[in-house]
């Protein structure tokens, strides 16, 4: 009974972790795609620069590995400035089939842009290049923990308790939730939604960076397919959480998360069925996600 | 003659429908380009039997995107799953169960045709209900789904069916008992897609120059109005979804008969994405599109990949740029450009 319940535990423990990083990358889109309808596919794009950016700073250039992460966040956040500004704009107010299309169009260019700077063979950081309190284990008593994943849930938890502050206590997370609810409502009452738009733009991107930088070691290595073999992975943590909504994007990657990785556990030869198969019924019973607005 | 005047003249709006099943004599073009290639390039008729394939497929998706305006990233599962019927019921060890009539190519397209249908019909009627972004999804699920499943079905049940990864190799009877597959000169299996294609162009275009046909534009553009009007919508959506699919089953049942064997690539998020991008690169909403789009990206593919090679991936920077450039600057595709151009030049046709 007791290894059982050790058993569930660490299956849990892993599985948070992971969610914790489907979160940290699909959070910024969440808010980007209900704050303008707009359907990014390219998001991945985004997280795998950022884990390019990290691997190369941490085993090339001996940067140490958080603030590895921290430049990568800033050089991707300015990234997604720089492609909102000058291309994503043109697209807001097309249709979606056109969306769709143009942002399937930029994730194949990534790709090959990456391939281009950095090769194809998959990318890691070798474990003497990590801060020493990132390897090794932690003994939870009835079970060893790689320390790599606890870190990933502990930033995970900040990064939430920080938008989650963020979003409900300043004045531009107000705003935000405003424009979420009704752009023209928000706009007649003076916010700016354009600029808003660029900033949550440039905070997801960045977001999705540092997810890109902390999932490299929990994904296993990073590939310039990476963009697109995660590309549905994002999008239904999003439309499974319902648009715009930070609490059900959080609690979609805990879902999706949870399952995802019990199922590769109980059945390794079958386990990607699992959260393909949630999605499918969690988007019958409510279309509009489990915390989206009806309509 | 009494009876000539006895019967009414067909009102203007009866005309115009029944002028647009007229063929025009432009309309043999790609049939004419498509038998002069048979000749003119023997060492491509792979290539070019799997560009007649694509064209189908390109046609069915078309269907539903460019006319109805349902937008799917998923209809490999419909490729796919025609694409494993044909395939599974080819496969040499189960002949003898299957009264040894598995391996009929004609056995396989119907049973392709029909499992894409029904695979159709279950999954449109829960799809359909939902709209935009959900709606997206779901058919991504879909594929996604069936995709893991055709991957991972032989190590869930512990025996051979789907050979996972390395898909399955079978060997087709010949067409009607006559027409021998030709896996070396391609010839057979060349005639064989363009006569499937045929056929489901002329399914397609009488579909979509029908009334019904209109109705879907309908749909696309204003469904308010058609509701407005009393048109069925949900049941419209839901009868072009089904034609769709098992258009797609059909094309993928030959794209697997014409090889001699199939891979879970068939029913890959890639193979999706690359056919609405053919679709677009084309134009959407129009018949021809589909043939322009399969083309241009076909031969582009091969020869930026012949040329330039796969790696670095020269052609995922050509087809994202084409792409981009299609979606801000052409979005009504090439023949749109097309059309621009003559309606410039002055020489529009009425």
């Amino acid at each position: 009974m007791g290894e059982i319940l050790a058993n569930a535990t660490t299956i849990l423990l892993f599985g948070i972790a992971y969610a914790m990083l489907l979160f940290i990358i699909s959070v910024g889109l969440s808010i980007t795609m209900g704050l303008m309808g707009f359907v990014n596919l390219a998001h991945g794009s985004f997280a795998m620069v950022g884990g390019y950016v990290t691997v190369t700073l941490v085993s090339g250039e001996g940067v140490h590995f958080l603030l590895a992460l921290v430049i990568a966040f800033v050089v991707v956040a300015l990234l997604g400035v720089i492609l909102e500004k000058s291309l994503y704009r043109w697209i807001y107010r097309r249709p979606e089939l056109d969306q769709v299309l143009f942002t399937i169009g930029i994730v194949f260019m990534s790709v090959a842009a990456v391939t281009f700077v950095w090769d194809n063979n998959p990318r890691n950081i070798p474990t003497p290049d990590l801060p020493g309190f990132l390897t090794g284990n932690l003994d939870l008593g009835f079970t060893q923990f790689p320390a790599y994943r606890a870190f990933m849930i502990l930033a995970g938890g900040v990064i939430v308790a920080a938008l989650f502050y963020g979003l409900e206590r300043t004045r531009i997370g107000a705003q935000v939730r405003a424009a979420v609810d009704n752009r023209r409502m928000a706009e007649s009452c003076g916010i700016n939604t354009t600029m808003l738009f660029t900033l949550v733009f440039a905070l997801g991107s960045g977001m999705a960076a540092l997810g890109g930088g902390l999932g490299i070691q929990i994904l296993g290595g990073l590939k310039p397919t990476f963009a697109f073999d995660f590309l549905v992975i994002f999008l239904i943590v999003v439309a499974v959480g319902g648009l715009g909504n930070i609490r059900g994007t959080f609690f979609a990657a805990l879902l999706l998360g949870i399952i995802d990785y019990a199922g590769n556990y109980f059945l390794p030869s079958g386990g990607g069925f699992f959260i393909y198969g949630v999605t499918f019924i969690v988007l019958l019973l409510r279309p509009q996600g489990l915390f989206g607005k009806a309509g | 003659m009494a009876d000539a005047n006895m019967t009414p003249q067909p009102s203007p709006a009866v005309q115009q429908l029944l002028r647009r099943h007229r063929f025009r004599v432009v309309e043999l073009l790609p049939w004419i380009a498509a038998i002069a290639v048979f000749y003119l390039f023997p060492g491509y008729r792979l290539l070019a039997t799997q560009v007649l394939v694509l064209i189908l497929f390109a046609l069915s998706v078309d269907l539903i995107v460019g006319y109805a305006g349902i937008v799917t990233l998923g209809h490999t599962a419909y490729f796919g799953t025609g694409a494993y019927a044909a395939a599974l019921l080819a496969r040499p060890e189960w002949q003898e169960t299957l009264w040894n009539v598995g391996a009929q190519p004609l056995v396989g397209i119907a049973a392709g045709t029909v499992a894409g249908a029904l695979l159709g019909l279950i999954s449109g009627w829960i799809i359909l209900r939902t709209r935009e972004l959900t709606l997206l999804m779901l058919t991504l699920a879909l594929t996604f789904l069936l995709h893991e499943l055709a991957k991972d079905i032989d190590g869930l049940t512990g025996t051979l069916i789907t050979g996972g990864f390395d898909g399955i190799n079978f060997t087709m009877n010949p067409i009607l008992g006559i027409f021998e597959f030709d896996p070396i000169f391609y010839s057979t299996n060349y005639w064989y897609a363009f006569a499937v294609l045929v056929v489901g162009f002329l399914i397609v275009r009488t579909i979509v120059n029908s009334p019904f046909g209109a109705t879907l534009v309908g749909i696309r553009e204003n469904v308010r109005r058609m509701h407005a009007v009393g048109s069925p919508v949900q049941r419209r959506m839901l009868m072009v979804y089904v034609i769709s699919c098992a258009i797609a089953g059909l094309a993928g049942a030959v794209w697997v008969q014409v090889q001699d064997n199939v891979t879970i690539a068939v029913y890959e998020f890639e193979l999706a994405g690359a056919i609405l991008i053919m679709v677009i690169l084309g134009g959407t909403g129009r018949l021809y599109g589909a043939f322009i789009g399969v083309l241009v990206y076909m031969i582009l593919e091969n020869l930026t990949e012949t040329v330039l090679g796969t790696d670095p991936p020269y052609w995922e920077l050509v087809v994202g740029g084409a792409l981009v450039l299609t979606v801000l600057f052409a979005p009504r595709g090439l023949l749109g450009i097309g059309e621009d151009v003559s309606t410039m030049l002055g020489r529009k046709r009425r």
